[in-house]
């Protein structure tokens, strides 16, 4: 006999019965503390259903509300009488109702054996570990906490704040260093013994009776003075959530379970019967000496609690909905906006898609309908083509349609004859690089064939919408990346632009340009520009366009430099 | 300010609740088990009017889930629903024929009975074509959902109403009495519901889907809410105010997380589109006892004669919670 029990029951007394047999069974002398607050009658019926079992023991009751002292009170009460009543056991094991062995407790018995000096116990100090839920950490030693914290929330909160506010500060006992760490241990007989017969034990008591969560901490500290070698890690596995309360294991866990190769795992649920019947495991010598790995469930866990605090970014749903004019990362993935580009080249949105392979749409803010790469009615996702039901809620009709397809890389075209409210979605969203050419509209004005007469106004209102849109894009709380230029410094060097929206888009997978797109025929357009002058209307968004930079251009297409760019 | 308002919310909760102890006189007991109902059971409550064909598979469904009580209300069906399902024996079934639209859409009468029945209970309130998926639903009994509810100190749990729709004309479908209505009518839109919160009562109004896409598209605002908060640890002071979309104490609407985490949430599957449809669309949107007169129902019989269908080439086909988890319709949030 090597390996005590110390049981802390409150509830759920048939599984409790279950697992104290199991302990029992495998040779366990078994010491059960059952919550005082449970009903007496609930207390025989228990006692009695486990009155076959002659190394069971009850030790007196206590009171044990979650963080307070009643648990630890309940713990040295019954290691006491451990180690009185039952002079072999050499560890002893502290576990509650909702802890299930999962190997078979012979081994757990062997691997104590094989460690007879050595008490596992999560112990750390608080400065190195950011473990703690609300914010006390250190202060958990160095204030009063007289109250519950479950159950009078707001008295415990004034009254941390006002001691706070005082400043003030309890001394901390001489001679001990305050350590936390899960309030599940296994300790040597020689350890708890020291600690339970500490002179200065009423000192302790008395000093950790006003600390928070004195459970986490009391044997965590007090080991560190007795021990003669601390494995500073629990045999049970426990794992806590962002909020420190413990997940809870159901019958779809019992695979993860079993390849953690943990002793003893918790908190299992009440009803999860296949864990209860297959849990410990029967004993397999090949398995036997296996240290526990909890890599697989480490994984999980961490990746839920992950889900819960971070979420997937660009997702608006029932469930995580983040203001979207908070946020810098809006929309799911990168995604281009390009404005002027399409009315410099007719034949910008098919060439561009030959060049990169992304999705390229066409306006998708346009006042007639949405238009989508493949011009559809309805795209990925369900969306509508409607410009009704896009411009009902537009930002949401961007961060769908990039969510949707977030997988590929999506560039659109925009322009002062679109919808405008999506203007400063776009120019706060970090994922969107936003290309402009100012004063493009003015090209199929011109093609159009009307006099200037005709279009001045049309112009203006085309102008005065696109510098509506340029200081938004120019506002001190743009995060996109912007890059605009007017209509006259584009056509010095159109090429040198495009290759590098063509990079920017495609990445590493972009090629240097083969093939040129056509641009518009640009003959004539500065006398069209000096015609809107006359008419009073200057299109001083175009930058200054001559007959001699109008002219075709004949640049060699430029050869890719071998250069890793980042995507 | 917000003093002011939550006093005046206070209000409207309490006369929600008088409104509804009022209603409650509507109902006649046809088969009252509730003394069967144990402290820790979970609770279904649902209103139904002529639904015979889908009820057999309404009780199957929740039953699998593992709920233990079902509190029904009967307004006033001609067909043989009431009696087969005063036969079941988990069931407790009242009547009453009073007009469905005077009773806020049943709410009134399910308020009634929640607070008389299910105080401290997990209490699921469904329509009979509405059915419940939550993370896990496929290996873990909703009374293990229930649980980690409690553990975690979350009160309500919100989940949103997924239109389902058959690949074709929806008259074209043959629902049988028993069949799983998600065999035909499996597909649904993966990413097209958009939303906005309510600064009063802090839930989400959503909208979307196949219905905003197909019937609502030129006049947005009025296509149907999807956000629903089905699953609930009841209190007695505790009312919805519009169907299950929203509810008063205003704190059990925050279902969603404002900072980028995801909550734990679930589907509601809508198994509206079969071919009981076109003539459910007619009926009500005669009879005028639904939201807005049946506004809803006269653009159905209007848009598409009544025979729309609603299947695009974008459509998903449902295979199980975790697809709809990968897609962001719904989210495991902290359960693992």
């Amino acid at each position: 006999m090597s390996l005590g029990v110390i049981m802390l029951v409150h509830t759920d007394f048939d599984r409790a019965e279950q697992l104290v047999r199991h302990w029992a069974d495998a040779g366990c002398p078994v010491v059960v503390h059952v919550d005082s607050n449970v009903a007496q009658a609930t207390y025989d019926r228990f006692e009695k259903s486990l009155a076959d079992l002659a190394d069971v023991r009850f030790s007196a009751r206590h009171r044990c509300e979650w963080g307070t002292w009643g648990l630890v009170a309940a713990s040295q009460e019954a290691a006491t009488l451990l180690l009185e009543d039952f002079p072999d056991v050499q560890h002893a094991f502290l576990a509650s109702g909702a802890c299930l062995p999962l190997r078979p407790i012979a081994d757990l018995r062997r691997y104590l054996d094989a460690h007879a000096d050595t008490d596992f116990i999560e112990s750390a100090t608080t400065a190195d570990v950011p473990w703690t839920v609300g914010g006390l950490d250190r202060e958990r030693f160095t204030l009063y906490f007289p109250f519950a914290w479950k159950k009078h929330r707001r008295i415990f909160d004034v009254f941390v704040r006002i001691q706070q506010m005082l400043r003030y500060r309890r001394n901390i006992p001489e001679g001990i260093t305050p350590h936390m760490g899960s309030q599940w241990w296994c300790l040597t007989r020689q350890t708890l013994d020291a600690i339970l017969r500490d002179p200065n034990r009423q000192t302790y008591d008395a000093y950790f009776q006003k600390v928070w969560i004195p459970d986490e901490s009391y044997y965590q500290t007090l080991t560190r003075l007795h021990a003669r070698k601390v494995e500073s890690r629990s045999l049970t596995m426990a794992k806590f959530d962002y909020q420190g309360k413990p997940h809870i294991f159901f019958d779809d866990h019992a695979e993860l379970l079993q390849r953690s190769k943990s002793f003893v795992a918790r908190k299992i649920w009440r009803d999860a019967d296949l864990l209860y019947h297959k849990f410990p495991l029967p004993v397999d010598p090949v398995s036997a000496d296996d240290e526990p790995v909890s890599g697989a469930v480490d994984r999980v866990f961490s990746q839920a609690v992950e889900r819960r605090t971070l979420g997937r970014s660009g997702l608006y749903m029932h469930s995580r909905f983040p203001s979207i004019d908070r946020q810098t990362n809006i929309a799911a993935a990168p995604y281009a906006v390009l404005q002027g580009l399409d009315d410099i080249f007719p034949e910008f949105q098919p060439w561009l898609t030959r060049q990169t392979g992304a999705q390229v749409h066409g306006h998708l803010f346009a006042k007639d309908r949405a238009h989508f790469a493949d011009d559809s009615e309805v795209y990925r996702g369900g969306l509508s083509d409607n410009a009704r039901l896009r411009d009902y809620h537009g930002k949401m009709f961007l961060t769908n349609l990039i969510w949707n397809g977030r997988d590929e890389h999506h560039c659109f075209q925009f322009g002062p004859a679109d919808t405008q409210e999506i203007r400063w979605t776009l120019a706060k969203d970090t994922n969107a690089s936003i290309w402009v050419v100012s004063g493009a509209w003015s090209i199929p004005l011109f093609a159009s064939g009307r006099s200037a007469s005709d279009v001045r106004a049309e112009a203006a209102r085309l102008q005065r919408t696109e510098d509506k849109f340029l200081k938004v894009l120019r506002s001190p709380d743009a995060r996109a990346r912007i890059k605009i230029m007017t209509l006259a410094q584009f056509i010095e060097a159109p090429m040198d632009v495009l290759q590098t929206i063509i990079d920017e888009i495609a990445g590493h997978r972009g090629n240097a340009l083969t093939e040129v797109p056509q641009m518009a025929d640009l003959t004539g357009l500065p006398d069209f520009l000096q015609d809107l002058k006359n008419q009073g209307m200057h299109p001083f968004l175009t930058g200054d366009i001559t007959t001699g930079n109008t002219q075709p251009t004949r640049s060699l297409p430029r050869r890719k430099p071998y250069v890793i760019s980042g995507k | 300010m917000s003093f002011l308002t939550s006093y005046r919310l206070r209000w409207q909760r309490k006369r929600w609740r008088a409104r509804a102890l009022r209603k409650g006189r509507e109902l006649q007991p046809v088969a009252d088990r509730t003394k069967n109902i144990a402290p820790k059971d979970v609770l279904l409550f649902c209103t139904f009017r002529n639904e015979d064909i889908r009820l057999p598979f309404f009780f199957d469904y929740y039953r699998k889930l593992g709920i233990n009580h079902f509190l029904m209300i009967d307004n006033g069906s001609e067909d043989d629903g009431p009696a087969f399902a005063q036969e079941q024996p988990d069931v407790s079934l009242w009547r009453t024929d009073a007009p469905y639209g005077d009773a806020r859409y049943g709410v009134d009468w399910l308020t009634y009975l929640q607070g008389k029945y299910a105080d401290g209970h997990w209490a699921l309130t469904v329509d009979v074509d509405e059915f419940f998926v939550y993370p896990f639903c496929d290996t873990r009994p909703i009374r293990a959902l229930a649980d980690w509810l409690d553990a975690s100190e979350v009160r309500s749990f919100g989940a949103m109403l997924l239109d389902m729709y058959p690949k074709g004309p929806v008259g074209q479908t043959s629902y049988e009495r028993g069949d799983d209505p998600f065999a035909t009518a499996s597909w649904f839109d993966p990413g097209n519901y958009f939303m906005t919160q309510n600064k009063l009562l802090k839930n989400l109004w959503i909208q979307g889907g196949p219905r905003a896409r197909s019937f609502f598209a030129t006049k947005p605002k009025q296509a149907p809410a999807l956000n629903k908060i089905p699953f609930v640890k009841w209190r007695k002071p505790y009312a919805y105010v519009s169907s299950t979309h929203m509810m008063l104490p205003r704190g059990l609407n925050l279902v969603y997380d404002q900072q980028g985490g995801e909550k734990t949430s679930g589907i509601l599957l809508h198994a509206k589109f079969l071919n009981t449809f076109g003539d459910r669309a007619t009926e009500e949107a005669k009879r005028g006892e639904h939201y807005r007169k049946g506004q809803e129902y006269k653009t159905y019989a209007e848009r598409h004669g009544t025979d729309p269908d609603l299947w695009c080439q974008w459509s998903e086909q449902y295979i199980n919670w975790r697809q709809l988890e990968v897609l962001g319709l719904m989210s495991k949030g902290n359960w693992a």
